[in-house]
């Protein structure tokens, strides 16, 4: 079960991390050597178009977004592998133009956000359930409900 | 004049809902009937007086009355009437009279159909719906009015954006605001309801009705501009977790854990205090979306209004009905009343593990949303947030709910059966497999997850089918009584198994697009040819033409399989006259198997064309499962029990034993 449950969460991180495709790219950009291109592709997908409100440079067709793209590829053919790639392109244009912060100090609450959520609605629910049985609903009626329950058995036997 | 007289009825609106804030509330407390009573005609007229506003606004739309400077800002006297129309709320000032107009549906809605509610209750609800009514007239006559004048009137408008000159955008925001909006009332129920002191059972039967409507809009409003940018921005793309589809996206999810959970408290009276509390949450997130939205705090593609003094103002009233709901909820909720225990393996188990994974990837989605900008004005640092970041975070977070997603309707209310519900799945889990293998066995290509994925949508959707089986009895009982079972099924079981089989077919819409979607980008001459998935297209040339209010370059594409003509493909440039702003239109071909999907690009040197053709696999699930969804949530909402004149009566033949 578990290792479904981890196969399931690769799965779906995979799935969704290829979503958006390159509409952008022009047929002149394009690397003759399908596996560099690919990797082009995937690592554009991860850079911001700087000029752009929220478009990777893959998906914009705005001139900086083509230089950028024409760059991650010029690296790539200069054998450059995928990470010194966004490293190259982080140490001239900033931290900005990665869509997928890093996980550093200052990014620490937004990348535990989910964890801390589901852990801390876990630990609330756990200490709901413990509680005991009792203290929420007794098992026997109040002064008022008596009243109240003698007054309806009166009535229905009218 | 007209306008004058909707700018008028406006201001009256207002102090209509100020009435409505003040007179109810304080007869509920005095216990005056007389005053509550009020609440009422105080919706309804106030209603009636925004309609007046609104359709003179509009009037000004259709009549290109260009003295009034929203009309000659957004409009132009060549654009086709339906876009006039749109055109009202397809501008910061109108969008604004839209929000108060549904707003004020909704609360007249309560005001009509409410009669069976206790008279305090309604006062209250009325009340504090009319509060948000007079926070929004507020800002849209101090900040937004759109019935300023211009002197001298200009000749002609400037025109609406023309990407957003299209059918189905056109319609897009009143369902989103008809959801956004909706969750106000379930608001209104919360905060009456703890200042009641008061919540049971019924009072969840009374919210979900409405939940379940702004619910329905919302899924079908998202899911009309998903698919706008499908087939308009011209890549093929559907969702982009732009800060204003997360907007969007928020709310539905909050919503979404707000339906299930107040199913708990419906029938079983447990986790009211969670409900109250997440209808308050759920409302906070529209308004957080509206805030995003119409403030632009966080630019995007979407924000069309570029203003600090409204985005304060928004921030405030944000704050006031946020804090003070919560503020409120903090001062009586430990005086509420916790019922119905269950074990962790139950229904309520399951729909309490639904709520806290969707919880989390609203909060999810929140803090990915907000956290650039929050960093930036704490540190000055700049960082971008965007689809990587969201699809490894929300994407692990949807694993376990559709694992989960056909179980807990199986399980039994209080104490569920495990190895028993795993069981009568065992042919989901079969149709699974199947998948997987099936899928492996056809496409070699893309990620070798992929499979598992569209498996864990067929196992949703062939959960909900033998979920209907197994309570139907389907292939153990006689056919008279299987018949028997699938009519005397209530509708509300009919809509929650059409809803999740919708999720199902979703997921296997996204991964199957995502995945095995295929690719081209090159230039083609006049007369060349191109396979895509077994199509072979040949480019016959690039025509001018012109619309009624745009000039374009319409490329033409002979679609042909094994031999056969299938269609032709006229994907265009278009270059609108008003304002001059080009946009692209692909040449969609759709069949059962997926889209076929070609734009056109720029002309190249060589005489040949920039072309883009893509096979989007099984795409339309996105949209179809969307759809089924909807159709889901109005077949629940058309059960006699749900049904908001109805509950008292329809309770009763459950509890009497027939004898």
């Amino acid at each position: 079960m578990r290792r479904f449950l981890v196969i399931g969460l690769i799965a779906i991180w995979t799935l969704f991390s290829g979503i958006s495709a390159g509409f952008a790219v022009q047929p002149s950009e394009i690397l003759p050597d399908p596996v560099l291109e690919k990797r082009a592709r995937a690592i554009s997908a991860e850079l911001r178009c700087l000029v752009c409100q929220n478009q990777s440079i893959d998906d914009s067709d705005a001139p900086l977004a083509g230089d950028l793209r024409r760059l991650v590829r010029e690296r790539l053919v200069a054998k450059d592998s995928d990470a010194d790639v966004i490293d190259y392109i982080v140490a001239r244009y900033g931290e900005f133009v990665l869509l997928k912060p890093r996980f550093e100090l200052s990014t620490l609450l937004l990348w535990l956000t989910p964890i801390i959520v589901l852990l801390g609605g876990m630990v609330l629910v756990s200490r709901s359930a413990a509680r005991p049985a009792g203290s929420a609903q007794s098992d026997t009626l109040t002064d008022e409900e008596k009243t109240k329950l003698s007054e309806i058995l009166a009535n229905d036997q009218r | 004049m007209i306008v004058e007289f909707g700018h008028f009825a406006l201001i009256l609106a207002l102090l209509v809902a100020v009435v409505q804030v003040v007179v109810p509330a304080a007869g509920a407390s005095l216990r005056d009937e007389r005053m509550m009573r009020v609440a009422e005609p105080a919706a309804v007229s106030q209603l009636f007086l925004i309609a007046i506003a609104f359709f003179a606004l509009m009037q000004a739309y259709v009549t290109s009355d260009f003295s009034v400077a929203n009309v000659a800002e957004n409009s132009h006297s060549t654009k086709p009437l339906i876009y006039k129309m749109a055109g009202v709320w397809g501008n910061h000032e109108g969008s604004m009279l839209l929000w108060v107009l549904i707003l004020s549906v909704f609360g007249a809605a309560v005001a009509v159909f409410g009669n069976n509610l206790p008279p305090t209750l309604k006062a209250r609800v009325l009340s504090v719906q009319a509060s948000i009514a007079v926070a929004f007239l507020l800002f849209t006559l101090m900040t937004s009015n759109p019935f300023m004048r211009l002197d001298p009137a200009p000749s002609d408008g400037r025109g609406l954006n023309p990407i957003l000159q299209d059918p189905a955008l056109a319609f897009h925001p009143p369902f989103l605001y008809t959801g956004y909006v909706g969750f106000s009332i379930a608001f209104s129920f919360a905060i009456a309801a703890l200042i009641e002191g008061r919540i049971d059972a019924a009072w969840a039967r009374w919210v979900r009705p409405w939940t379940l409507a702004a619910w329905m809009f919302l899924t079908i409003g998202i899911a009309m501009g998903s698919w706008w940018a499908y087939y308009e921005l011209g890549w093929g793309g559907w969702w982009f977790w732009d800060p204003v589809e997360n907007a969007s996206f928020m709310p539905w999810l909050a919503g979404t854990a707000l339906l299930h959970s107040a199913l708990v408290m419906e029938k079983r009276e447990a986790l009211k205090v969670w409900t109250i509390l997440l209808a308050i949450l759920t409302f906070s997130l529209s308004l957080m979306g509206t805030f995003i939205v119409r403030s632009g705090v966080l630019t995007s593609v979407h924000s069309f209004a570029v203003d600090p003094a409204r985005g304060v103002f928004i921030l405030a009233i944000l704050i006031f009905f946020t804090g003070g709901g919560l503020a409120l909820f903090a001062l009586r909720a430990k005086d509420m009343q916790t019922g119905g225990l269950f074990q962790p393996v139950s229904r309520e188990g399951s729909l309490v593990l639904n709520n806290l994974l969707l919880v989390t990837s609203a909060a999810t989605v929140l803090v990915g949303t907000l956290y650039p900008m929050l960093l930036e004005s704490l540190t000055g640092a700049k960082i971008s947030v965007g689809p990587p970041f969201f699809n490894s975070t929300f994407g692990p977070l949807m694993v376990p709910l559709l694992l989960a997603l056909p179980i807990g309707p199986m399980l039994a209310w209080k104490r569920g059966d495990l190895a028993g519900v795993m069981q009568r799945l065992a042919f989901a889990l079969l149709a699974a497999t199947v998948a997987v293998v099936a899928v492996f066995a056809i496409e070699h290509r893309g990620p070798w997850l992929a499979p598992f994925g569209i498996a864990l949508g067929v196992y949703v959707m062939a959960g909900a089918a033998f979920e209907w089986a197994n309570r139907i009895k389907l292939g153990t009982a006689t056919r008279e009584e299987v018949i028997r079972r699938a009519m005397n099924l209530p509708r509300s079981a009919y809509g929650t198994l059409f809803a999740h089989f919708g999720i199902g077919m979703l997921v296997v819409g996204i991964v199957a697009t995502s995945a095995y979607r295929e690719e081209h980008i090159l230039v083609m001459k006049p007369g060349q040819s191109l396979v895509v998935d077994g199509y072979d297209l040949t480019f016959s040339g690039v025509e001018a033409g012109r619309g009624p209010n745009y000039r374009e370059d319409v490329a033409d594409f002979d679609v042909k399989r094994d031999g056969a003509t299938v269609t032709r493909l006229t994907p265009s440039k278009r270059l609108y006259d008003a304002p001059p702003q080009p946009t692209t239109e692909a040449g969609i071909y759709a069949s059962w198997r997926g889209d076929l999907y070609v734009v056109i690009g720029d002309p190249q040197p060589d005489g040949g064309y920039a072309v883009r053709a893509y096979f989007n696999p099984l795409v339309r699930f996105i949209w179809i499962g969307a759809l089924i969804m909807f159709i889901g949530g109005g077949i629940s909402l058309s059960d006699r029990r749900l049904r908001v004149g109805a509950p008292a009566r329809s309770q009763r033949p459950a509890v009497v034993p027939a004898e």
